[in-house]
């Protein structure tokens, strides 16, 4: 059970107002998602959902229930923070015991939950270890067995991530995909990275500002983004933004392509530039061009290797079936 | 990092700092050790031979010396429970954000500044005066008959003084280990369900051990030696020698410096002990 609804939810630090009047509601065992830029809110909306910041206004229900007034302890939520914020003087068992303890559970059912997270994380050999004697990866899943023993109605996640190294980042996030699919237990999980939030989630929020952008499954963001920013933010690399002439051709103030919508030929084609930097992977190569009109540089997926060197001259196809249009306000144009 | 040159240049350069060190430390105790064989009383003829281990059978079979142990041992342990404690829960108060926070970390500081002496000499006179004293108003003030604190209380009287000068320094280390505490561990204790005196003695107590600690070790190291407090306000009457003032009494009351001596080796021995002690205790805490 997990529901979580936000109506005209508020929040200000004195004059300044973070995150104006907003709605959400969070289906019971969905994976959300909250992405956006450093300081648009994400973490506070976390934090005010936690019950760890006080709403300005407005009303969280969980459940069904009114939770705005309730101090984070009576929520039944889970939370696992960006520095892990496990208890240094504590091995990693009663670390895990800590908030069963809290709640006065007997000890042979401690014992069990602890034993049966600690199978579910691999954690077993090192349940008798302080914090500090593991590895960062280790102490990510010690934080969130921390979490699953409590048996949350919801876990939220706190850039949980965004303190290990790539290689590692990869594999967590399968874990908690993983983790996810098996407790089909509701997660809210903060991140910038949207290649995060386009891996994990059944639902993404995205916001700037505070204010919600979109709402919408992963594909549907990365197929039909509602505006600009969500156009911009969503898919890796960056869509392309061409303005002027050519995209009034098209009548749009703005029109964007993905740089995998985009073929180039070293014959003929729409547009023409210059081939700038060219980042080989292996599996793809993408390649920036100058000089195209209304979009410097414009950057172009190729899958596999693609012989151009820096300076020569290259064509770009794009596919118009994938085209985006944006007005004058940047909303996308159907 | 460092060549065999540079290494034996450090030790070189070091050499005049550690050798005026030695000096400083090796001159006092032996000639402590020397004079505590001696029978020496300056104004009764000065250096009169050796005394073997008169002085020291003398010191230790004195009526005085096993209560002057325990009132140092008592001492040492009031003041570090008060500072301790006290220290602990102003630092936690001064922690909070609070309007005027910088002159109010000024006003906790300032009794560390201020001499012992005067300081003994402050709360005697001003606050302890059984006739003029402000405690002696203040209990006049209730209908009750005013307290000589330094003859009817003298230990806790003590106690109050030296913890006064010393609180300052406890919760400034204090205040200083508290700052350092993750904020979002307190968050995550929060969100496990534990109430704020749980998190108080399992998440801030735990963080400040090491701190309390230094506080412990640092303040034995002074207050085994604590004098000018005990001088200025009961010279050692009602209870209150100290075995630093039963030695001054010694030396310089009794004129035997031979006696003194032999009390002051004991000194440093009840001070080892101590060591050992305390190191057993809460030296663990030290281990990163």
């Amino acid at each position: 059970m997990g529901r979580i609804q936000l109506k005209q939810v508020k929040k200000s630090f004195g004059d300044v107002t973070v995150i104006p009047p907003l709605d959400l509601t969070i289906e019971d065992g969905e994976f959300t998602v909250f992405v956006g830029p450093s300081g648009c809110g994400k973490s506070t909306l976390l934090r005010l959902i936690a019950g760890l910041e006080d709403t300005t206004d407005g009303v969280i229900e969980i459940d069904g229930k009114d939770a705005t007034a309730l101090p984070p302890a009576k929520r039944s939520l889970a939370m696992v923070f960006q520095s892990y914020a496990l208890y240094p003087h504590m091995s990693v068992r009663k670390n895990i015991a800590f908030p069963m303890k809290m709640a006065g559970m007997d000890k042979a059912e401690q014992e069990r939950r602890i034993a049966s997270a600690a199978k579910a994380l691999n954690l077993t050999d090192y349940l008798d270890r302080r914090p500090g004697q593991l590895s960062g990866g280790q102490r990510q899943r010690v934080a969130i067995g921390r979490a699953i023993v409590r048996e949350p109605a919801a876990f939220l996640f706190d850039e949980p991530l965004s303190n290990l190294d790539a290689a590692l980042r990869v594999g967590m996030r399968m874990e908690i995909s993983e983790l996810h699919k098996k407790l089909d237990t509701t997660m809210i999980y903060v991140t910038h990275d949207q290649v995060e939030a386009m891996t994990m989630a059944d639902k993404i929020v995205v916001l700037q500002a505070g204010v919600i952008e979109q709402v919408g499954s992963p594909l549907e963001l990365y197929r039909s983004p509602r505006n600009k920013f969500v156009a911009g933010f969503i898919g890796s690399p960056k869509m392309n933004f061409i303005e002027g002439p050519e995209a009034a051709k098209h009548d749009a103030q703005t029109i964007g392509i993905r740089p995998e919508h985009i073929e180039v030929s070293t014959s003929e084609g729409l547009w023409q530039g210059k081939v700038g930097v060219a980042e080989h992977l292996g599996s793809d190569t993408f390649i920036h061009v100058h000089g195209v009109p209304g979009c410097d540089p414009m950057t172009v997926r190729v899958g596999g290797e693609i012989p151009v060197h820096h300076g020569d001259t290259v064509f770009l196809n794009p596919n118009l079936d994938h085209l985006h249009r944006f007005d004058a306000e940047g909303l996308r144009i159907q | 990092m460092a060549t065999q040159h540079s290494r034996s240049a450090a030790r070189l350069m070091m050499a005049p700092a550690v050798f005026l060190l030695l000096v400083w430390m090796l001159v006092p105790l032996s000639m402590t050790l020397w004079f505590s064989f001696r029978k020496y009383l300056p104004l009764r003829g000065g250096d009169l031979g050796w005394a073997g281990f008169d002085n020291y059978v003398r010191f230790v079979t004195s009526s005085a010396f096993w209560p002057s142990v325990m009132t140092t041992l008592l001492i040492v342990g009031g003041v570090l429970v008060v500072t301790v404690v006290l220290g602990v829960l102003l630092a936690i108060l001064l922690d909070q954000p609070m309007w005027g926070q910088g002159v109010v970390r000024i006003l906790v500081i300032a009794p560390f500044f201020v001499m012992p002496t005067v300081s003994a000499l402050v709360w005697k006179n001003m606050f302890m005066d059984p006739v003029n004293g402000l405690f002696a108003h203040l209990w006049k003030f209730f209908g009750a008959e005013p307290i000589s604190w330094l003859s009817e209380a003298s230990m806790q009287s003590l106690i109050m003084i030296v913890s006064w000068q010393w609180l300052p320094f406890a919760t400034l280390i204090l205040l200083t280990a508290i700052q350092s505490l993750d904020s979002e561990q307190l968050e995550a204790a929060e969100m496990d369900g534990a109430p704020p005196l749980a998190r108080f003695f399992h998440i801030i107590l735990p963080h400040l051990s090491r701190a309390i600690t230094v506080v412990i070790l640092i303040q034995t190291i002074f207050l085994l030696s604590i004098f000018a407090e005990i001088f200025v306000t009961t010279q050692g009457s009602f209870g209150t020698k100290t075995l630093t003032y039963l030695i001054f009494q010694r030396v310089l009351e009794s004129q035997n410096v031979g006696l003194g001596s032999a009390g002051g080796v004991y000194a440093i021995i009840l001070a080892n002990i101590v060591a050992l002690f305390l190191m057993r205790i809460v030296g663990k805490n030290l281990d990163a």
